[in-house]
């Protein structure tokens, strides 16, 4: 398609067509979807449910990859412990490790944008409120805010969405702030407000649609870093609870055997830890690139 | 600069006692550590004691009150598991850290200033194209899992380096440091290798995107048409502006390098003060934690303070635009 024929056919097609110059980008987004659709239906394609004590055999416990079990079950990644299949523990972390990971965003999101916003149309003492909070907030590393709060809160699967969350909300603040700043000071802005329209139309009606793509950039970014680091919290015991194992409680499992030569029941949770984290950010970063005008090709 | 220095203080003092409440409230809801401290057929009395001891049965303001006062006059108190003073159970554990955190951060420019020249400079050769490729990796990989395949490897596969500990130390100014023993060192290897990732990755692509944009400024192109050698314009004209935000970035990534020591040192079972925070959180043990923390936090001030500091110098057009 050449670019003129794009620009014809709307935006959302001229965006795809400029997307999908990068095979990397494609690949990482569909490669996204896919782990997302996994991770939907982990009950239904999952070969067992690994925390169903019913369907587990304890007697095929630290089965290497390749293995058949007692009853004839074949295990492609061998099983842990407990005697469950490393397959369907894998499809069931990435299955936690999303639902933490989109809820804290989902929850950061709001509450930074909003308050993003909030500071860049009122401007004065809210703004510069707001902002040193966030600002001081990101001159610490996220994984030191989060493991306070968690050391606060305690484990938990509510607790680890609400610490994630309480860390990601300044990035989204930021960039809401910095976009909207510039777009307040247009036109339309200024007639939606001689026009006396209420705070909150002109905030998410007229000035929210318009901060939207370095949103979607930061969107992309803090997902792949709410998994890893939700990951990571786990690792160290602060995260979600034994009951709920995301992929790095997994890993954390997996680490007492790794001494002894049984590898795989660490090993391929990471593998699955560490696609996800890849596609994730390539698909950010063909995002950041187009919405980077220098770094446009 | 010093109207800069002052104000950068006082905001720091404000944020190290918002800090010390939130951390004192906070630490406080978590668990009884009477519960975990108390041998398991002690008396009621005994308890009770111990609770006055340790001044657990006043209320909250006033055990904050009395651990602010004690705290500028240098008494962090004792911790609830060793029964020694804070300060003590840190400082032994520092030196740990500081090596630790140190080699990541040599590591980190050792490798990740050329590689990211490299890159930069050709950036269409393959070469470059797979340093880039590693980057991403590097950066994607949870910093844990790839400690563990480290372990894997050296370790359990190859038996060439130990996994745990920190090994051999020597002594010297009333410090243990394991740097001054072949021991340490191969102790140090792994462990540095795997906090210096993500920010070697994030080096070279700092520097790579840098030395790209650069290359096509016009004084660079002039340097070239002067005919001066190809090594004097990249090292002396290119990349000497590429430094500028590298340092920033390097003196604000030596925080992250501290913070991140926390997952390292758990993974590699190193007893440096990351290690300690992780047991006595896991301990409920209230004075190590709150220590910790109000520490870590002064240091951060204080590092991005330097930071700044560094930056307008380098940058004069940075001059005046600092809060």
């Amino acid at each position: 398609m050449s670019a003129a024929e794009a620009r014809q056919a709307g935006p959302l097609v001229q965006f795809w067509g400029e997307f999908s110059q990068s095979k990397l980008a494609v690949f990482g987004l569909a490669s996204t979807l896919a782990l997302m659709l996994l991770a939907a239906f982990a009950p239904v394609v999952s070969p067992q449910d690994p925390y169903d004590l019913a369907q587990v055999s304890f007697f095929d416990g630290e089965l290497p990859p390749l293995s058949s079990g007692g009853d004839g079950a074949f295990y492609l990644l061998g099983t842990d412990a407990q005697g469950r299949d490393m397959v369907s523990a894998v499809i069931y972390g990435l299955r936690a490790s999303f639902t933490v990971a989109l809820s804290a965003g989902a929850l950061a999101f709001v509450v930074g944008t909003t308050l993003g916003l909030i500071a860049a149309y009122f401007r004065g003492t809210v703004d510069s409120l707001i902002m040193r909070i966030a600002e001081i907030q990101m001159s610490f590393p996220t994984i030191l805010i989060a493991l306070v709060l968690l050391a606060i809160f305690g484990r938990g699967l509510d607790k680890t969405i609400l610490a994630l969350a309480m860390v990601q909300w300044a990035f989204y603040a930021r960039t809401v702030r910095g976009a909207a700043v510039v777009e307040r000071s247009k036109e339309y802005i200024q007639a939606c407000r001689l026009l006396r329209l209420p705070h909150w139309r002109v905030l998410f009606w007229h000035l929210l649609p318009n901060v939207c793509p370095p949103l979607l950039v930061i969107a992309g970014v803090q997902l792949a870093s709410a998994i890893t680091l939700e990951a990571t919290l786990s690792f160290l015991g602060l995260g979600l609870p034994v009951t709920e194992p995301s992929l790095g409680l997994l890993i954390a499992n997996g680490f007492d055997y790794l001494l002894s030569g049984k590898t795989w029941i660490s090993f391929y949770p990471g593998i699955a830890l560490l696609f996800v984290v890849v596609s994730i950010n390539l698909l950010a970063d063909r995002l950041r690139e187009l919405s980077n005008p220098r770094l446009r090709k | 600069m010093l109207e800069v220095v002052f104000r950068r203080l006082v905001q720091a003092v404000g944020v190290v006692l918002v800090l010390t409440v939130v951390s004192f409230v906070g630490v406080f809801k978590i668990g009884d550590p009477i519960a975990l401290l108390a041998h398991e057929n002690a008396t009621e009395l005994e308890i009770e004691e111990a609770r006055q001891r340790l001044g657990l049965d006043d209320p909250i303001h006033v055990q904050y009150l009395n651990y602010l006062g004690r705290m500028a006059v240098g008494d962090f108190g004792n911790s609830f598991v060793s029964r020694r003073p804070v300060v003590d159970v840190i400082a032994e554990r520092l030196p740990a850290t500081i090596e630790l955190t140190l080699a990541a951060f040599l590591i980190s420019v050792l490798l990740g200033i050329p590689l990211g020249i490299a890159a930069g400079l050709k950036p269409e050769s393959a070469a470059a194209q797979s340093i880039m490729a590693g980057s991403i990796i590097g950066f994607s990989l949870p910093t844990f899992w790839f400690g563990m395949m480290l372990i894997m490897v050296f370790s359990v596969s190859l038996g060439w380096l130990p996994s745990i500990g920190r090994g051999d130390t020597v002594e010297l100014l009333g410090m243990h440091w394991a740097i001054l023993s072949a021991d340490g060192w191969k102790h140090l290897l792994m462990p540095a290798l795997m906090l210096s990732l993500t920010t070697v990755s994030l080096i070279i692509r700092l520097v790579a995107s840098g030395m790209r944009e650069i290359l096509l400024m016009e004084y660079v192109k002039f340097a070239r048409l002067k005919g001066l050698h190809e090594f004097r314009v990249v090292m002396l004209h290119a990349f000497k502006n590429v430094l500028i935000p590298v340092v920033t970035v390097l003196g604000l990534e030596i925080g992250s390098l501290l913070a991140g020591s926390i997952v390292t040192e758990t993974v590699f079972a190193y007893p440096g003060v990351g290690k300690l925070l992780i047991d006595s959180i896991n301990r409920l043990d209230r004075p190590v934690i709150i220590t910790y923390l109000t520490l870590i936090v002064l240091f951060f001030v204080v590092i991005n303070l330097i930071v700044d500091l560094i930056y307008t110098l380098l940058d004069p057009r940075a001059r005046g635009t600092i809060r």
